[in-house]
């Protein structure tokens, strides 16, 4: 066991497990934060992305010790965003959702990915959201919503 | 079970000495190989030592005869890195996804020493030296000799990988290749790292690794040597000859991402374009 201290979106928090306990247990399990979904468990899906000092990691495979003194960002506190707004509108008019479990993942995604790259062509955001996989949409209409998003909220990345 | 979190390199180093401890950075592999049951804690079998935060050990610094790279340097930030050679960055760039590239380190790609890790084909071919420290003493050791099979390397328990020496070369041709089920995310089927330095039609330096393709990346130095000093007409020529020779080298097995036969003729294949790309 060992003393953690970090800030959860935007709160700063201090937590007493071990170190090797997996982030998304703690995110969904100690903070409620149940938005950072499980999919496969093993980094390959996406679906439990959060952001660390803004930039997407996989907390199913995120060793609880490395979060010291960072800064981590859940769906529930990406979503208190002007930036998220834009997203999410933009994933609702392209029809980017459909069963939704992919999709905190895909914000968390598109939002690491827009803050390195605020204008990404279709090739750079296939690749940023290369760890992201939705079984519903067939992605199409996902990439076309992060271009969209990228155009309609230019200046907020 | 102790599973500590040091302040310092130096902190690391004693706590190595004194425990049997695993070292884990980012957990990108060990997170996996050692997971238990949802909202359970991975199953380590012994203690742990957290290095992942250790500033320490994450800088590139380019010296007279080697780039040296800090073995907790991100994978995502070596990609950035402008002191990055181009064969590296070419793998790092199509090597997992961006999520596990910020988290996976290069001394832990080292460190698991999987027959597929897909920086070990570039760092064979790039002559790489692993340095490792331990609290009594520093020493290098070239990579191949580093790793010795699947998960098998030769560090002693109380070292640490400090970080890896690439010496300064002037390989014109580089090339990258690997083949995965899917883009991202994949573990190769067959992984490939060419490079070569031609001047006036002949070879002047010729180095090609497989990674995926048996126990450890094949790498075979006397092959390479009979087609240094050769034209590039020569090597066309000789083609077939190269690869039946190479073939000889390239034992890969039958698993559940794809079975021999498949695996080394495209090994071969990627060998052939290589060489007549230069």
């Amino acid at each position: 066991m060992a003393k953690i201290k970090f800030t959860l979106n935007n709160k700063v928090v201090e937590i007493e497990e071990s170190p090797t306990a997996r982030l998304l247990d703690i995110l969904r399990d100690k903070y409620d934060f149940v938005g950072v979904k499980e999919g496969c468990g093993e980094g390959e899906c996406g679906a439990c992305a959060v952001l660390i000092n803004d930039k997407i990691v996989n907390s199913c495979i995120v060793p609880l010790g490395t979060v010291e003194g960072k800064s981590i960002v859940t769906i529930e506190g990406f979503s208190k965003t002007k930036r998220h707004e834009v997203l999410r509108e933009s994933f609702e008019e392209e029809g980017a959702v459909q069963c939704g479990f992919c999709t905190p993942g895909m914000l968390i995604a598109s939002e690491s990915l827009l803050n390195t790259n605020p204008h990404p062509t279709d090739e750079e955001i296939k690749i940023g959201l290369s760890g992201n996989l939705c079984r519903c949409t067939g992605y199409n209409m996902i990439i076309k919503a992060v271009k969209s998003a990228s155009k309609k909220g230019d200046g907020l990345w | 079970m102790k599973n500590l979190i040091p302040k310092t390199y130096a902190e690391a180093l004693e706590m190595l000495n004194n425990d049997n401890l695993r070292i884990l950075a980012g957990g990108t592999d060990l997170m996996i190989q050692n997971r238990s049951w949802s909202n359970m804690l991975p199953d380590f079998k012994t203690g742990t030592i957290l290095i992942f935060n250790l500033e320490e050990l994450k800088y590139m610094v380019q010296e007279e005869h080697f780039l040296h790279i800090g073995s907790g340097m991100t994978l995502e930030d070596i990609k950035d890195n402008e002191l990055t050679p181009k064969l590296l960055v070419d793998a790092l760039k199509i090597m997992a996804s961006p999520a596990i590239r910020n988290m996976a380190t290069i001394g832990g790609n080292i460190g698991n020493a999987s027959p597929a890790g897909d920086s070990l084909p570039v760092l064979y071919v790039l002559n790489a030296l692993v340095v490792l420290e331990s609290v009594e003493a520093m020493r290098d050791v070239p990579i191949h000799d580093f790793i010795i099979g699947p998960g098998k390397k030769t560090i002693k328990q109380n070292e640490i990988i400090k970080e890896i020496k690439i010496p300064t070369n002037n390989l014109t041709i580089v090339k990258f290749d690997k083949i995965g089920g899917r883009k991202a995310d994949a573990i190769s089927k067959i992984s490939f790292a060419g490079a070569a330095h031609v001047k006036n039609n002949i070879i002047q330096d010729f180095r090609v690794a497989f990674g995926a393709v048996g126990p450890t990346v094949v790498r075979k130095y006397d092959l390479e040597s009979h087609l240094v000093g050769l034209t590039l007409d020569d090597v066309s020529l000789n083609i077939k000859e190269i690869l039946s020779e190479y073939g000889k080298y390239i034992r890969p097995i039958d698993d559940q991402r794809s079975n021999k036969e498949y695996r080394k003729e495209v090994a071969l294949n990627l060998l052939e374009s290589f060489i007549l790309s230069l």
